[in-house]
């Protein structure tokens, strides 16, 4: 379609200024001619540039766009207003979105630090969780497309080649070809798997990458033999190019850039965890080593990769399903045996189903128990001992295939304090102990674990405290002389 | 317009009223039958009764193969459903024969197009179950210009065909009660699952909604009395395993 002069009037919208003429279309600021009926925020609509002289895919592409932005929500993706019929006027009218694309971040040149590389990771992570959860795989993150709004969250944009579960795939192709952008495309991607979450983990991998060292860790490659590369190769290690950068965010970068989708993150909630709480990072060779991977293991995997063919992926919501964030609010004070016992009981039950589920155990105190002033009661003191009683508290447990975290928040308002985690780290379920927070007391006063259950995000457990061996304390000799008859 | 596509029913009268309760409740405007009143159930005599009553109301019916056989029954009992069609002729009056006689093949209407098998030879019987087989059908259906949507039954599966980016047909297993954006100008193809006989596994009947307005196709799975589509069965002389298999779904 030949661009639209300012003034043009299409389906009720006034079209404003071009903001954008790109390879797949041309977006303009739009309002309804009709004022009143303006949702209260700014408008762009996205009309492809679909000619004869245009090849079908990028007319499939808007289609898939169009299909996902009618039905996906949520803070990270451009609030839906309205959509023309494709077969008619196809276009897309959508919120505009005030902010930055990483991109033109990127353009500025500005060498960015660790914790700012991190706090951009999470916010990517998030927001990718966000659209996961609603089973869509983006599959064409990259800086042009992730917006990072003036509160620093991260907004998604372009569907195009996005993936949703619930859906006739239009870009799934029988002879499975790559469908993507080659700098940031999953290896999985390469040979045909739509459908995988952990594919954006591996383009916010690259992305990472860039933002800490400037550089793309494969490349912009241009042949299809290129771009099976990254199915058996692993990138220059990030510190390689940049020797200060922590081993902790090393860790993670190639984390998310293993070439076997299974040795990645296994949520990009797990992904948002670690960046923000770069001190809980166990770090490995991976994030340690600062020269590249040799030959031998490179040839080995190449032999792999060779034999490597598309699968189908099974529901996006599923897989999120099985490697869930569990959280276990543990109070520090005033609370039975009984209690952390059974607790414990019903943590080791909930992750045992689940081999992928991360722990993050945490306490609430008072923030009146820190003191600046007396070296006993400092605030790193006071966390330590707490942390070392949560560090006990899960030592029975087998939590070798899970990773654990340990967290000590300070708030007077506990309910609110365990509630904010749980939003802020992608919580599945948290477990509490429903008497040590005063269940018996709900009647009179929404008590912490009623507040918590009303206003949590995810799955509240509630643990009622039964202890099996409770009762052999008080088992008197004399009730058992009672019992048997001689 | 909302179309109801139930296919399938098989003399199951407690899944095909669920179904058009759902339906209605749904929204449906009109209802759409597309072959197999008859065959294994119980009250093949109650759902031709429907059928002819909702026919009269405008709903729109094709011919499915035990439709056929209930009218003329094959002489031998070679199968399950051979001696099934014989009780079923017996439990029809004349009129209810006629009608189920009189039922064309496939019907046009608008930009569907409705056949109880494959459109390539409605007669033939063949089962749409894959990729190769939905192409002969949808290819035969692009003779007629107008038309984008292809609804049938014969499988007891809901399963949707599209042609995407790539030439060939892809097959997609939709997800119940998910509206699915259908747009007119691709050709679709769908088989929307058995009423009265499902097979998949899960016992819950099935039908789906065609929303021409919107373009949107939504496949449901609804519950209904099997117990008491059960035990009409073994009140009659049909075989036990008619009744335990709508429990089972298989």
């Amino acid at each position: 379609m030949k661009l639209l002069e300012s003034g043009t009037l299409l389906d009720g919208f006034l079209v404003e200024d071009c903001l954008h003429s790109g390879g797949m279309a041309h977006i303009y600021r739009v309002h309804y001619a009709e004022g009143a009926r303006n949702p209260g925020f700014p408008m762009v609509m996205k009309i492809p540039r679909m000619t004869a002289g245009d090849g079908a895919e990028n007319i499939v592409s808007f289609e898939v766009e169009h299909q996902i932005m009618q039905v996906v929500t949520g803070a990270h993706v451009p609030r839906f207003v309205a959509a023309g019929d494709l077969a008619n006027i196809p276009y897309l009218v959508m919120e505009y979105v005030v902010g930055q694309t990483l991109q033109q971040r990127l353009d500025q040149g500005e060498r960015l630090d660790a914790t700012e590389v991190a706090r951009l990771g999470a916010a990517m992570a998030r927001a990718a969780h966000s659209l996961h959860k609603q089973d869509i795989v983006h599959l064409d993150l990259k800086p042009a497309n992730v917006l990072i709004t003036p509160e620093g969250k991260a907004v998604l944009l372009d569907f195009g080649l996005s993936y949703h579960a619930h859906y006739p795939d239009l870009l799934a192709e029988e002879l499975r070809k790559a469908v993507g952008s080659p700098v940031w495309i999953a290896p999985e991607q390469v040979v045909g798997v739509r459908g995988d979450p952990r594919s954006d983990i591996f383009a916010i991998g690259v992305m990472l990458y860039e933002l800490a060292t400037g550089e793309l860790p494969f490349g912009n490659p241009q042949t299809a033999a290129g771009l099976r590369q990254r199915l058996w190769m692993d990138p220059a290690p990030p510190r390689k190019l940049r020797p200060d950068l922590p081993e902790w965010l090393q860790e993670v970068v190639l984390r998310c850039l293993e070439p076997e989708a299974a040795r990645r993150y296994s949520s990009a909630a797990h992904l948002a965890f670690d960046l923000s709480h770069p001190e809980h990072i166990t770090i490995t060779e991976r994030g340690r080593k600062t020269r590249g991977t040799g030959f031998r293991v490179h040839f080995k995997r190449w032999l792999k990769a060779a034999g490597m063919h598309y699968q189908p992926s099974p529901l996006v919501s599923q897989q999120l399903d099985d490697v869930p964030i569990l959280m276990v609010a543990l109070p520090h004070k005033d609370v039975t045996d009984a209690t952390l016992y059974s607790l414990r009981q019903a943590v080791g039950r909930s992750l045992g189903l689940r081999p992928g589920a991360r722990l993050a155990c945490v306490t609430v105190i008072s923030p009146s128990q820190t003191s600046a002033s007396s070296n006993e009661q400092s605030e790193t003191s006071v966390h330590r001992r707490y942390l070392n009683q949560m560090r006990q508290w899960t030592q029975p447990l087998d939590l070798s295939t899970h990773q654990t975290s340990y967290h000590v928040l300070e708030s007077s308002d506990v309910a609110q304090a365990l509630v904010r985690y749980a939003e802020g780290n992608q919580v599945s379920v948290i477990v509490m102990g429903a008497a040590t927070h005063g269940l018996q007391m709900q009647r009179f006063v929404a008590t912490v674990p009623i507040k918590v259950a009303m206003e949590a995000p995810c799955t509240v457990i509630l643990v009622k405290q039964s202890l099996p061996f409770e009762r052999l304390g008080h088992t008197g000799v004399e009730s058992v002389k009672d019992d048997v008859p001689f | 317009m909302k179309w109801a596509l139930l296919s399938d029913i098989h003399a199951n009268l407690q899944a095909l009223d669920a179904c058009m309760a759902h339906a209605r409740s749904q929204g449906a405007q009109r209802f759409a039958l597309l072959g197999d009143l008859v065959g294994y159930g119980a009250d093949p005599g109650a759902v031709v009764d429907r059928a002819m009553a909702l026919a009269e109301q405008g709903a729109l019916l094709v011919k499915g193969n035990h439709d056929d056989m209930a009218v003329s029954p094959p002489e031998s009992n070679r199968t399950v459903g051979d001696s099934s069609a014989a009780w079923t002729h017996e439990q029809l009056s004349a009129t209810q024969r006629g009608f189920l006689q009189a039922l064309p093949m496939t019907r046009q209407e608008g930009a569907m197009l409705l056949v109880h098998a494959s459109a390539d030879a409605p007669g033939r019987w063949r089962y749409v179950y894959d990729q190769q087989v939905a192409t002969l059908s949808l290819d035969a259906a692009s003779e007629f210009p107008e038309v984008r949507y292809v609804f049938g039954g014969h499988v007891h599966f809901q399963t949707l065909y599209y042609r995407g980016a790539s030439a060939g047909l892809m097959k997609f297993a939709p997800t119940p009660g998910v509206p699915v954006p259908v747009p007119r100008h691709r050709l679709w193809l769908a088989t929307v699952g058995s009423v009265g006989q499902p097979r998949d596994g899960n016992p819950l009947a099935m039908y789906a909604m065609m929303d021409i307005a919107k373009s949107q196709l939504t496949f449901h799975r609804v519950a209904y009395d099997q117990a008491a589509a059960a035990a009409a069965i073994l009140r009659t002389d049909l075989p036990a395993f008619f009744a335990d298999r709508l429990e089972l779904g298989r």
